[in-house]
């Protein structure tokens, strides 16, 4: 975790170089709840702030470093029981800064650039619903921290975690807010106090909490972690619970996913599936840590299931079979149509009695999320999208009512929808056509929404340009493009991934779509995007990567194999077409063949000229910038909730 | 003569259809061809070899030109002709020995006997020189008048000895024949076993639990492999599929019959696979003389992958592939465009071929290439039936194995193309 956050800091002299934009939030604190509240009654201007927030991010920056004195002051006294650490103060004030982004955006907002700060302009932020809820989290808040101080080892050690790491890692910032911690100390030795006199029963409650905190990361190493959502349910819904902010912070890790390698969490993973799955019979043994079923099997027997389950949304279980059968793909359909799902859902709910609908409905979306994954695992587009969703549900104020909840939920998700995604592609074809000159030849890989949504727009605007699509087994997308493509009029040249390297003379530049950009700037995308990007590089074409910002991810991968989807292996053996080449027939069951289908494959940044998204065009180092601005506003929206 | 002529329209018409598929049958049919044309021309009494080398790059211009694509044509037609000129030459040395050996004893009968022995035996000097040294830079500028000087002695010496034994003519003129067709024998003997004589190799470069990355399907690769396995050696082979013919699918199983554990992957996962590989061994199409390689397509792209992440590069190649041309935007002028409809299923596609409205250029294009050329620097060994070698080694092998008066056989048939 922390040298995690040490990276980050370190790119971020060059993030400014580069003009991104100045909101820089601490990267960490997303996902503490309780400060939320009060900053928005801070008064502060958005350009200090916004200094500040680069100050604590970025450590190497001292002379920078304004101590934002006043907003503790403001906030310090507000809140009797002020048991946050200075952390989740400054998350607090950053916070603020970033809120606007998530602003309803208005499509012209987005242009590259600064584009965002202004944006912010409409950050006016509506503090009243805030000041209605902080009483009863604060009391929530006092409890969790009550026992660090009752339980004196345990507890207490917890606390000094909480508090050492912002020493250890952001000295700086530390120094700033040593008049505030010590404040923050004062009011936490008098939290322990009143906590000893509350006496054992919060204690029993609340060491439980602290035991699950502290364990937390020595359990997801040891154990590889569950699956990775219901992990995630978990935590989110102890933070509903508890609204501790440490966990949040630990929860900043991105948690390990689920490895199939791991035979007993497979087992337990088995018992509670609803699709029910057989084990390819030759597994490839590089990619044991991956789920490989038979495919095909699943399908009918969901079908026939249709009725039993219970649980499950229709729509969702709609959607889910269209990901089993293929029929949805690409990672802006496949997270559209789950959230339309979801909304479906949502519209459908309703509270069971003896029962919160916060908690409630996660764990429905929860249930509705491992089912999905069944059917195919998730992108990481989907799995951001469901990040949100689970946000939103999580920051719910809890006065709402229901009728009110369920419309707030689904507006956010026509909000997600149509901001993140369809705006979002919006803006990059505007970014990118100014990439496209007369007399180009552009090549594509695979079918890209977004490079089509360009192709096409460019051909609109009357610039004479030819595509060259590329394609490959076994999925065969280019040519789907390639139909759209020639239908609109443009020239298109068509050829296989092997024939790459003797088209890309004359190509001027690639457009390549992604499923996800890493934060190391490595781009995970259709498989075989990294041979053409490789190639793309020797010949020394620009490789530009057209991706939503929504589908950056903070995790970080150096090959294609530690993470990655299989497709269904059958595919291999059999040629779409060709009939005539039946080799392995009789051969698929021999012990000593295995078809490996990888369906990612993970790009190198070295091979990747740019990025285009709808932050603007940046280098693949900026990529953790993004990740960190885009997180933020994702809570913050939350607020706006 | 017309059976021949025959077969030689025969082999042409195969070629120009693509019919022979792989180098190594076309470069055995080719010496097979050119073996029964020289067994079929009838030499006249003087300068035999020059009639030979005639007939030989006459056939062999019209093959080239039916298949310029198909190197291993215009290797086998030059080698051919190496060996003429080859067996010419060390039969005249040994003529000229036994000229000189008769001079010695019978330079009475022989009035101008005398001064022709001196010249040939220069001239053998010169032409063993010529033919057993590498050709250095010292000896291709001591050799340049002598060289040019070779045919002329040799037709010389056998008009002395025309001249001095006619009971020897058609016993010589025979052995000219003889000798050739013994040593294109031995030519078309080492191209059929060349398979063996690279897969005896395997071991010293495949070690146990070792990841072997290929494309496509070639037979060489396919018994070095099992040479490998043969030897005890347990080790793993990814397969790369090899659009758009997907021979990969027969190598797979091939290797899978005789138990290998073997995985098979598309081309577009060889980025993804290859972090794990130890090597990539592939098979040639041709080797160029500047170490540069004539591939199945795709390789350039597994090569490149490999020098990323410093896997070795390993071609295989018999030593008829060995060409001495260097390539030149080998790209486009030594690669050959199949059919689209491997790629692309024309019925499904017929409604956007069709193209009424608009420039009148069709809109979609599909390219299909059967070979790629991968740069010399991605190549990190050549393994042949000779051996190992270092790309900027081809040069010399080359040097070797065809005379230098051929290349021009190939500009001519080239250009002619």
């Amino acid at each position: 975790m922390d040298p995690r956050r040490t990276a980050r800091t370190v790119s971020d002299p060059k993030v400014r170089q580069v003009g991104f934009f100045t909101p820089a939030a601490p990267p960490d604190r997303s996902a503490s709840d309780l400060p939320r509240q009060q900053d928005p009654i801070q008064p502060k201007s958005p350009s200090s702030t916004q200094v500040n927030d680069h100050s604590t991010s970025g450590d190497s920056l001292s002379p920078v470093m304004i101590p934002p004195p006043h907003h503790h002051s403001d906030t310090v006294p507000r809140t009797a029981l002020q048991v946050t650490s200075p952390k989740t103060a400054v998350s607090c004030s950053s916070r603020t800064v970033t809120v606007p982004t998530k602003n309803d955006g208005v499509p012209s907002s987005f242009s590259p650039g600064r584009k965002i700060v202004t944006v912010k302009s409409p950050s006016s932020y509506p503090g009243v619903k805030a000041s209605t809820v902080p009483a009863s989290e604060l009391t929530t808040v006092s409890m969790v921290n009550l026992p660090s101080g009752i339980s004196e080892k345990a507890g207490g050690a917890s606390v000094e975690v909480q508090n050492d790491r912002p020493v250890s890692s952001k000295t700086l910032k530390e120094k700033t807010y040593k008049a505030e911690r010590r404040a923050l100390q004062e009011a936490q030795r008098a939290a322990k106090a009143a906590a000893k006199a509350e006496g054992t029963k919060a204690s029993t409650a609340a060491s439980k909490v602290m035991t699950s905190a502290n364990t937390k990361p020595s359990k997801a190493a040891k154990t590889s972690s569950q699956k990775n959502d219901s992990s995630q349910v978990a935590a989110s819904e102890k933070k509903i619970g508890e609204r501790a902010p440490e966990k949040d912070r630990k929860k900043d890790a991105p948690h390990p996913r689920m490895q199939y390698d791991d035979t007993s969490r497979v087992e337990k993973a088995k018992k509670r599936a609803v699709v029910k799955q057989t084990e390819v019979r030759n597994r490839v043994e590089l990619f044991r840590h991956l789920p490989q079923y038979e495919h095909g099997t699943q399908l009918p027997d969901l079908e026939t299931k249709f009725f039993e389950l219970d649980p499950m949304h229709p729509a969702v279980y709609e959607v889910g079979l269209q990901y089993l059968s293929g029929d949805i793909r690409g990672g802006n359909a496949r997270c559209i149509a789950m959230f339309q799902a979801f909304k479906e859902a949502i519209k459908d709910y309703s509270t069971p009695p003896e029962k919160t609908l916060i908690r409630d409905l996660t764990a429905r979306i929860s249930s509705y999320v491992s089912f999905l994954i069944e059917c195919r695992p998730l992108s990481v587009s989907m799995g951001n999208a469901i990040k949100f969703l689970k946000n939103r549900i999580a920051k719910l104020p809890l006065a709402l009512s229901e009728p009110e909840a369920k419309a707030t939920l689904t507006s956010d998700i026509d909000r997600f929808i149509n901001e993140k995604i369809i705006i979002a592609e919006k803006v990059i074809v505007k970014h990118a056509v100014t990439k496209i000159r007369d007399g180009d030849v552009l090549l594509t890989y695979g079918a890209s929404s977004a490079v089509e949504m360009i192709l096409l727009h460019a051909h609109e605007l009357g610039k004479q340009f030819r595509v060259v699509v590329v394609d490959s087994r076994p999925k065969l997308e280019g040519q789907l493009l390639l139909r759209r493509l020639v239908r609109k009029g443009l020239s298109c040249t068509y050829t296989h991934v092997n024939a790459v390297s003797c088209i890309m003379q004359e190509v001027t530049r690639a457009f390549l779509g992604a499923s996800s950009v890493l934060s190391n700037g490595t781009v995970y995308s259709r498989v075989g995007t990294a041979c053409v990007a490789m190639v793309a590089h020797a010949f020394r074409v620009p490789v530009l990567v057209c991706c939503e910002a929504y589908k950056f991810h903070e995790r970080v991968q150096l090959d294609s194999i530690c993470f990655n989807e299989l497709g269904n292996p059958d595919a291999i053996s059999r040629v779409h077409g060709r009939e005539d080449i039946s080799d392995l027939d009789g051969l698929v069951n021999r012990e000593n063949l295995q078809l490996l289908n990888l369906v990612y494959d993970a790009t190198p940044s070295d091979y990747v000229s740019m990025i285009i998204t709808d932050y603007g065009m940046i280098p693949p180092t900026s990529v953790p910038v993004i990740v960190r601005e885009y997180r933020t506003p994702v809570v913050l929206v939350s607020d706006s909730s | 003569m017309p059976d021949t002529q025959a077969l030689v329209n025969d082999f042409l018409n195969k070629l120009k259809k693509r019919k022979i598929e792989g180098s190594q049958a076309t470069a055995k049919q080719t010496a097979e061809l050119l073996r029964s044309v020289i067994s079929q021309t009838r030499v006249p009494y003087t300068n035999q070899a020059a009639a030979l080398i005639q007939s030989v790059k006459a056939v062999g211009e019209r093959l080239i030109a039916a298949n310029p694509v198909e190197l291993a044509v215009g290797n086998v037609v030059r080698r051919v002709l190496h060996i003429i000129r080859e067996e010419d030459l060390s039969l005249t040395a040994a003529a000229m020995a036994g000229v000189n050996l008769s001079a010695v004893s019978d330079d009475e009968d022989d009035a101008d006997g005398d001064n022709q022995p001196v010249l040939s035996a220069a001239a053998i000097a010169a032409a063993s020189r010529s033919t057993l040294r590498p050709p250095s830079l010292q000896t291709l500028l001591e050799d340049v008048p002598d060289f040019a000087a070779v045919p002329h002695t040799s037709s010389s010496g056998g008009d002395s000895e025309g001249k001095s034994k006619s009971a020897d003519k058609s016993s010589r003129s025979r052995k000219l024949k003889h000798d050739v067709i013994e040593a294109v024998n031995e030519l078309i003997q080492d191209i059929s076993t060349c398979h063996e004589q690279i897969a005896e190799q395997a071991v010293e470069h495949i070690h146990q639990n070792e990841v072997i990355l290929t494309l496509g399907s070639s037979r060489t690769v396919l018994e070095f492999l099992c040479a490998a396995k043969e030897k005890k050696r347990s080790f793993r082979v990814f397969v790369a599929e090899g659009a758009p013919r997907y021979q990969g699918h027969l190598l797979a199983k091939e290797l899978v019959m005789r138990g290998l554990p073997t995985t098979l992957i598309t081309d577009s996962a060889v980025f993804a696979m290859i972090s794990r590989v130890n090597m990539v061994i592939v098979g040639a199409h041709a080797v160029m003389a500047n170490g540069g390689v004539i591939a199945p397509v795709g390789l350039n792209m597994v090569a490149l992958a490999a020098q990323k992440h410093a896997v070795p590069f390993v071609v295989l190649a018999g030593i008829h592939k060995l060409c001495p041309l260097y390539p030149h935007h080998p790209e486009v002028l030594l690669n050959e465009l199949r059919s689209p409809s491997e790629l692309l299923d024309f019925g499904e596609f017929s409604d956007c071929l069709d193209f009424g409205s608009g420039i009148g250029a069709p809109l979609l294009h599909v390219v299909n290439p059967t070979f790629d050329y991968v740069p010399p620097k991605l190549v990190s060994l050549f393994i042949t039936d000779t051996g190992g070698h270092n790309p900027s080694y081809m040069y010399r092998l080359i040097a070797d194995y065809y005379s230098a008066d051929d290349l021009v056989l190939q500009r001519r048939a080239t250009s002619g193309n």
